[in-house]
């Protein structure tokens, strides 16, 4: 078929097109990613017991925030990227304000408590949980984001995927924190940031395979 | 108001380029290297924010509902194209009508991702961009696995008269997919039927044969990207 014959079939019939096509792919990716990790939290462990009472204390929110703070500047990032020679612009920073704060504050609490305390209150009780709960809990996310990613045109394919994990694991430790005992700032720091770099990593990995198009 | 709104687009895309294509010749239809130094340089950047503008309009019409515009919109465009991967592909002329095929493919399918507020060159260089490196690096391995001695004797061998004609042929592999998708694409974009009617001949719903146009048009560039 000659280039002018393609032009003429591309052309023939029309070409309306949505212009709200991104932001609609993500929300119904985020929708369907979200309600699987909610059914994923659900069926797996719960919310915790005390929810109620450790709704009252700022840590139980701040626990909260930080992955949600995440989480929406990835989706801006993520958009971006999905879009061909997207570039990312102050999206990193705002990734990394919730991450520096909690560390300012591990550091604070780390250096008030007794030197023989401080390594449990990195480690906590449950940190092996946090960390394999955090990126089981992001999975039907980041395989929702990669599938919306792979509709649209994301031309740097690593950082993509990287992002789209990001989003994924943020999302994931938003919805283990409503399970997730632990209360200390040093824990999140850790654990938290570790547990939701690893859907990152992976998405990282995985991008430049399964986004091509 | 509209018309300010206008010179700001084409500031801007005027700005843009001479930030990321000043050396590579985008959007130029003379192709000119800047021998007689800055008035030649500002003249073909004005032409190429002028291009821009142009195109931008044509592909806004375009998926406005405007087929006409859209047709000029890719007609010119193959061009602009054209002669973008010709520098780049040099040694491989056989290549490049092939790439243009499939940069046109890559754009309809992906036209829902360009955002308007941005330079529609930035947009369009980057596809241009990933396809051919997504061409060379699956040259290349091809290359190292099955063909690693270059034969220097074949120099005869290709000619560049036909460069409007591909190697690779779109209508063949469009008879390769299924009869849901290709029927309504034969239909609807080979004959020139509405919608309305392809649905009436096809028995689709209207809305099933629109679905089956872009799922068959994507499943089409697959193809074009595993053949090659």
């Amino acid at each position: 078929m000659k280039t002018d014959e393609l032009i003429t079939l591309l052309a023939n019939g029309g070409a309306a097109a949505e212009d709200d096509a991104v932001a609609r792919r993500y929300a119904m990716a985020l929708g369907w990613g979200a309600f699987g990790a909610m059914l994923l939290m659900a069926l797996l462990f719960g919310v915790r017991a005390d929810i109620a009472a450790a709704a009252r204390l700022p840590m139980f929110w701040v626990k909260l925030a930080v992955p949600a703070i995440i989480a929406i500047a990835s989706v801006y990032a993520a958009c971006r990227l999905s879009r061909p020679g997207g570039r990312l612009h102050r999206e990193p920073w705002f990734m990394a304000v919730p991450v520096v704060a909690v560390w300012l504050v591990a550091a604070y609490v780390l250096l008030a408590a007794p030197p023989a305390d401080r390594m449990a209150l990195v480690m906590g009780s449950t940190w092996q949980y946090c960390l394999l709960a955090i990126p089981l809990l992001s999975l039907p996310i980041l395989l929702a984001v990669l599938w919306a990613m792979k509709g649209l045109a994301p031309t740097r394919l690593a950082i993509a995927g990287g992002i789209g994990g990001l989003l994924a694991g943020s999302i994931g430790g938003f919805v283990y924190a409503l399970h997730c005992p632990e209360m200390d700032a040093p824990f999140l720091g850790v654990w938290y940031v570790a547990g939701m770099l690893i859907p990152a990593l992976v998405g990282m990995l995985a991008g430049p395979r399964l986004l091509r198009w | 108001m509209p018309q300010m709104v206008k010179n700001d687009m084409m500031l801007e895309g005027a700005e843009h380029l001479r930030a990321q294509f000043a050396t590579s010749g985008y959007f130029r239809r003379d192709g000119a290297v800047s021998a007689n130094g800055a008035t030649k340089r500002m003249d073909t950047e004005v032409r190429a924010a002028a291009n821009e503008q142009r195109l931008r309009e044509l592909l806004l019409d375009g998926v406005g509902g405007d087929a006409a515009a859209y047709h000029a919109f890719l007609k010119d465009l193959s061009g602009y194209l054209r002669a973008f991967l010709r520098r780049r592909l040099a040694r491989l002329p056989d290549d490049v009508e092939d790439l243009v095929q499939e940069c046109l493919l890559a754009v309809h399918n992906q036209r829902h991702t360009y955002d308007s507020s941005q330079p529609l060159t930035a947009w369009v260089h980057a596809i241009a961009k990933y396809k051919l490196v997504d061409r060379l690096r699956q040259r290349s391995s091809r290359e190292l696995r099955n063909d690693p001695l270059d034969d220097d004797l074949d120099v005869f061998a290709r000619s560049d008269d036909d460069a409007a004609s591909a190697r690779m042929d779109i209508a063949k592999l469009l008879a390769r997919l299924p009869d849901r998708q290709r029927l309504p694409i034969v239909h609807m974009k080979l004959e020139g039927l509405s919608v309305v009617e392809t649905a009436r001949v096809t028995g689709m719903s209207e809305a099933a044969v629109k679905v089956a146009v872009h799922r068959g048009l994507k499943a089409l560039a697959a193809l074009v990207r595993v053949q090659r």
